[in-house]
């Protein structure tokens, strides 16, 4: 990463313009050419830096629901029921922690519950669900 | 949602059209005026639905290898003002209120920290610890060791 990639993530993670040449103003503000922007953007994005670049919405506010779930999985079956747990399309995020409870995704679905119930069909085990009944910050901004 | 609105979530979820004209282009594939997708994107971002327009970074390529979800047994009383004063902290990314699952779940806060190492996210989760001081009655840190699945929403 050299000085304007770092610029162009900790500085585009919001406030994209919404005129009709936003790549141009945005460029304007890092120094560069509207055209140099847009091919950093894409190198960016084909390194993986950026995982996307456009609107972040929220998927609760766009209705539908939308729930933190964990499962404990004992390790020698771990593999099996990630491989259920993710053939769901309604699971947006899963992740291996360290902790009993040691497998922790997101669905977002019109009824979670439903989700829940095949996978816990499916999979033997039981899940525990966890919406979010407040946020206190939707930051996301990590410095680069 | 209106039909446009879930026809711009739907053509903008894997992300804006890299050109000149990203909203022109946008309007092109949905058969409406530039105007329009601008406006119906200003108005989904002043309430809400659209967080913010821009980059999303990747953590582990930004060299955020400690990724911890801190998880705080506080008070029901008080977890509303603590999770604002957590919230307020830099480091904290996301900062939610969750409904415990009793006996095995006594976690009623939850704080995202990433850091360049555990070193470093030990440090910032200490951070936390003095901002709920006696209020947090337990805590837990759970570090992610593996990604299983990231394909990011798939909405309407």
């Amino acid at each position: 990463m050299d000085e304007l990639d770092r610029a162009i993530v900790n500085q585009l993670q919001g406030g994209f313009p919404l005129g009709e040449r936003p790549f141009l103003e945005a460029a304007a503000a890092l120094g560069v050419t509207e055209n140099g922007l847009l091919e950093r953007l894409s190198d960016l994005l084909e390194r993986g830096v950026l995982t996307r670049f456009g609107p972040l919405f929220d998927a609760e506010k766009l209705g539908g629901q939308f729930s933190l779930c964990a499962m404990s999985v004992p390790a020698q079956d771990f593999e099996r029921v990630a491989a259920l747990v993710n053939a769901h399309p309604e699971v947006a995020h899963n992740y291996e922690r360290e902790h009993r409870f040691n497998m922790w995704f997101v669905v977002a679905a019109a009824e979670v519950r439903t989700v829940l119930d095949a996978i816990e069909r499916e999979t033997g085990y039981p899940v525990m669900d966890l919406p979010r009944e407040a946020e206190y910050f939707i930051g996301l901004r990590l410095a680069a | 949602m209106k039909p446009l609105e879930a026809r711009l979530v739907r053509a903008t979820q894997a992300g804006l059209p890299l050109v000149a004209r990203p909203y022109a282009a946008l309007a092109s594939d949905l058969d409406v005026d530039e105007a329009q997708v601008i406006a119906t994107l200003r108005d989904m971002l002043a309430d809400g639905r659209i967080r913010r327009i821009g980059a999303v970074p990747n953590h582990y390529a930004l060299g955020y290898r400690a990724n911890a979800m801190t998880v705080w047994d506080v008070p029901d009383a008080a977890v509303d003002e603590l999770g604002r004063a957590v919230g307020a902290l830099p480091f904290v990314t996301h900062c939610y209120r969750r409904p415990r699952r009793l006996p095995g779940w006594p976690y009623n806060l939850f704080a995202m920290v990433h850091g360049k190492d555990r070193g470093e996210a030990a440090c910032k989760i200490r951070e936390i610890e003095s901002v709920l001081g006696a209020h947090a009655r337990a805590h837990d840190v759970l570090y992610s060791t593996r990604i299983l699945k990231k394909t990011g929403l798939r909405i309407a």
